[in-house]
């Protein structure tokens, strides 16, 4: 027996596609992908229509989506984070009915409840044996984690494995295993590895976002959390990075060996890990080579599934062992609801990710962010979006220090002890009001909605308005 | 206290808007080397507007302007000196008729905009070899003069000789600039390290400065704040040391002792001196970043 198909096309006729189904993809190619691009337009040139799209994340390099998306192949949109170019098109409102916003845990857990049905799901994977072994750790298009392929290759009713690096059966390295798995197909390519992930992450030298950094890892030494055992996460952006450079150097100044970092996984955390700051790694997805490179050669690097990262309906996940998460944010209001889902003028340029549902769980969630961009304040009274509430947010930390979340009097107290600048929420929007002025809010906001985004329980936490 | 004085060019609002959170003592805003000669307006209409508008809580703002051999310099101090910066840095300052010429145009100023003559303070820096030789008589030069301040790149190239490192070629001017400002009793603040890549380098060069008497050192870019800040701050055992004095001049007193000794050494006026400077510096650096 071999699942082994020819081509896309004959996968789609087996696994008995039909208008009006619901298709699902993975993000772990990111800006390089080939995959989503050839399955929809296979499908488009066999005349299927009326298509929902689950896609865990979506990038500008899947702009030829927006053009199925006009002639009616894809009516419906369900992702976690989309970007730039993709977010523009949303929100000039292309798509009839809303866009379905979830965070990278609760799209796996509405996938294994039945929630969200897949129909079929088509999963690009580094490496493949011809029964549907896969994994994404080696090959010439290595992504590292399959971490958010997972749950749609266990719940859809019909799994196609795309690989272009198929090997002898069995594969030794098995991130999704082939009782999952209907059809495989090989291709030339699945991606082009350089927009896949980035040779290295850098280290800012943005004097401000270095400042913000340092107060971040002074912070979390300030917090009582930063002792044997610690656990972390972090963003690849500027700030974050910095941030777990500082924090890098006290844990090795105190001899502090944490026990694991999480989520998406950078170079950086790979080398806090070797230098002994970490026990584990445990990597829902990487961000660059040293990542990947890590996840497929030491065993200290486990990947692991968005579900088991943070599914709010699993029995357990590592985002509820967190200690300490470091995110970022576009907005955030008086009341620390912060926004990563729509730029200052409204339109979609982002999403959750995991955001909301690490900031939900972890015992410290700090948002590290300047306070002003091109003159934009940070700080505002009303977040254009709601993607994380205010509820899950502890720490705000910007140039000028720290603003602590009303409801966190334990970490004010601690942080003042510890003598860091400390800012109230209201007098940094006044400080950032009188630096760039009163911005008028949305002006080109139109009435219709075109994104609903749903809170880690399935509710509707925002909605996203049209940019007229 | 300026223990870091952190030199911002003075026509890039970005940089300017975060200047006083940088962690420096003291901010240069820069009107001369920074800004070319077709930016000059600009740059001095940007400075003039971050004083009027924008505040630098614990920060010490510094104008650094253009020459006086230069047609900048009038135009720089009209629009600067009734905005009050609390201190201007002449450049190329060679002798004390440099300082008297400026002192006498910013009083002027002063008294046009009832501001009291003296409010703004004068740092000069020197970086000349007649500037050098006469520094002595520059700190002396007016009451407003509450520094001065080491520029080796323009002395080098005055001195003909190549900047190293290590600084040999600058050691005499180094000696020369801190005998000279202690004379005068007011301060002398060491140039800038320039290889912002070395932190080796500049931790080696600020220590360096220290041990010759600098109050403080000069920094080209934020990233080497928090190094010479480090450095100039007191460290755990002087700040012990200097309250062990002290107390032991209280118990002294209590004990009706004339002479009063510690670890085996008399404490004379200049021990007490030196430490009540070293407390002074740690009352003020309450925390924070860095340690």
């Amino acid at each position: 027996m071999s699942k082994l198909v020819s081509s896309i096309q004959e996968a789609i006729e087996k696994s008995g596609l039909k208008s009006g189904m619901c298709i699902s993809f993975h993000h772990h190619l990111r800006g390089g992908d080939y995959v989503l691009n050839m399955v929809m337009q296979a499908i488009a040139d066999m005349g299927i229509r009326d298509l929902t799209v689950n896609a865990s994340s979506l990038f500008d390099c899947h702009m030829p989506l927006m053009d199925h998306i006009r002639n009616g192949v894809v009516t419906g949109l369900e992702t976690d984070y989309v970007s730039g170019g993709i977010g523009r098109e949303l929100s000039a409102g292309i798509l009839p009915k809303p866009v379905v916003f979830r965070t990278h845990g609760l799209r796996p857990s509405d996938i294994a409840t039945g929630k969200s049905h897949i129909d079929v799901a088509f999963l690009a994977a580094p490496t493949s044996d011809e029964m549907g072994n896969c994994t994404g750790k080696c090959g010439p298009s290595a992504c590292g984690s399959l971490g958010y392929a997972m749950a749609d290759a266990m719940y859809a009713d019909k799994t196609v494995i795309i690989t272009d690096n198929l090997v002898p059966y069995p594969l030794e390295k098995q991130s999704i295993t082939e009782d999952y798995v209907d059809y495989v197909v090989k291709v030339d390519s699945i991606g082009d590895p350089k927009g896949i992930v980035s040779g290295t992450t850098r280290m800012p030298k943005d004097p401000v976002a270095l400042r913000i950094a340092a107060y971040a890892a002074k912070a979390i030494e300030a917090s009582g959390l930063l002792k044997d055992g610690f656990s972390f996460q972090t963003g690849a952006g500027g700030a974050s990075l910095a941030a777990a450079s500082y924090l890098k150097d006290i844990m090795l100044k105190k001899g502090i060996k944490g026990s694991f970092a999480l989520g998406g996984i950078t170079g950086y955390l790979v080398e806090m890990m070797e230098s002994g700051c970490f026990e584990y790694l445990q990597d829902v997805q990487c961000f660059d080579l040293k990542a990947v490179d890590s996840i497929n050669r030491d065993p200290r690097h486990i990947e692991i599934s968005a579900l088991h990262y943070a599914g709010p309906t699993a029995k357990s996940t590592a985002a509820q062992a967190l200690d300490v998460v470091v995110l970022g944010a576009t907005q955030m209001d008086v009341n620390f609801n912060v926004n990563v889902h729509t730029n200052s003028s409204g339109y979609i340029m982002g999403g959750s990710g995991g955001h909301t549902d690490v900031a939900a769980c972890a015992k410290m969630t700090m948002i590290v962010a300047p306070l002003s961009r091109a003159r934009m304040s940070l700080v505002v009274d009303r977040v254009n979006c709601i993607s994380t509430p205010g509820s899950s947010v502890d720490v705000l930390v910007t140039q000028y220090g720290v603003t602590v979340n009303p409801a966190r009097t334990d970490l004010l107290e601690r942080f003042k002890e510890w003598k860091l600048p400390v800012y109230d929420i209201h007098e940094l929007k006044e400080i950032a009001d009188g630096l760039n002025g009163m911005p008028d809010p949305n002006p080109n906001r139109g009435d219709r909605v075109v994104a609903e985004v749903l809170d880690r329980d399935g509710s509707i936490l925002d909605r996203i308005y049209q940019v007229l | 206290m300026r223990r870091t004085m952190l030199f911002l060019p003075g026509n890039n609002p970005n940089m300017i808007v975060n200047g006083g959170l940088l962690g420096s003592d003291s901010i240069i805003l820069d009107l001369e080397d920074a800004v070319s000669p077709d930016n000059k307006d600009a740059a001095r209409n940007l400075v003039a507007q971050t004083l009027k508008s924008l505040k630098f809580p614990g920060c010490e703002v510094i104008v650094r302007l253009n020459g006086l051999d230069t047609p900048y310099w009038k135009d720089d101090l009209k629009k600067i000196i009734p905005l009050k910066p609390d201190v201007v840095m002449p450049t190329k300052v060679s002798g004390k008729e440099y300082i008297e010429t400026l002192d006498a145009a910013m009083t002027e100023i002063e008294e046009e905009n009832g501001i009291p003559v003296g409010t703004v303070k004068i740092l000069a820096l020197i970086e000349t070899a007649a500037g050098v030789e006469h520094a002595y008589d520059i700190a002396c030069a007016s009451k407003r003069m509450t520094g001065v301040f080491l520029g080796a790149e323009d002395l080098t190239a005055d001195l003909r000789c190549a900047r190293t490192k290590e600084g040999g070629e600058i050691a005499y001017a180094r000696g020369r600039l801190v005998c000279a400002a202690r004379a005068a009793g007011i301060d002398a603040y060491d140039c800038p390290f320039t290889d912002v890549e070395d932190t080796e380098g500049l931790e080696k060069d600020t220590r360096l400065a220290k041990s010759l008497g600098f109050s403080g050192k000069a920094a080209i870019n934020p990233r080497q704040v928090d190094c010479i800040n480090q450095v100039f701050s007191p460290t755990a055992a002087e700040i012990e040391y200097a309250k062990e004095v002290f107390k032991a001049i209280e118990e002294g007193k209590k004990q009706g002792k004339g002479a009063v000794s510690l670890r085996g050494k008399m404490i004379d006026a200049p021990i007490v001196s030196r430490a009540a400077t070293v407390l002074d510096m740690a009352e003020k650096l309450g925390g924070g970043i860095p340690e």
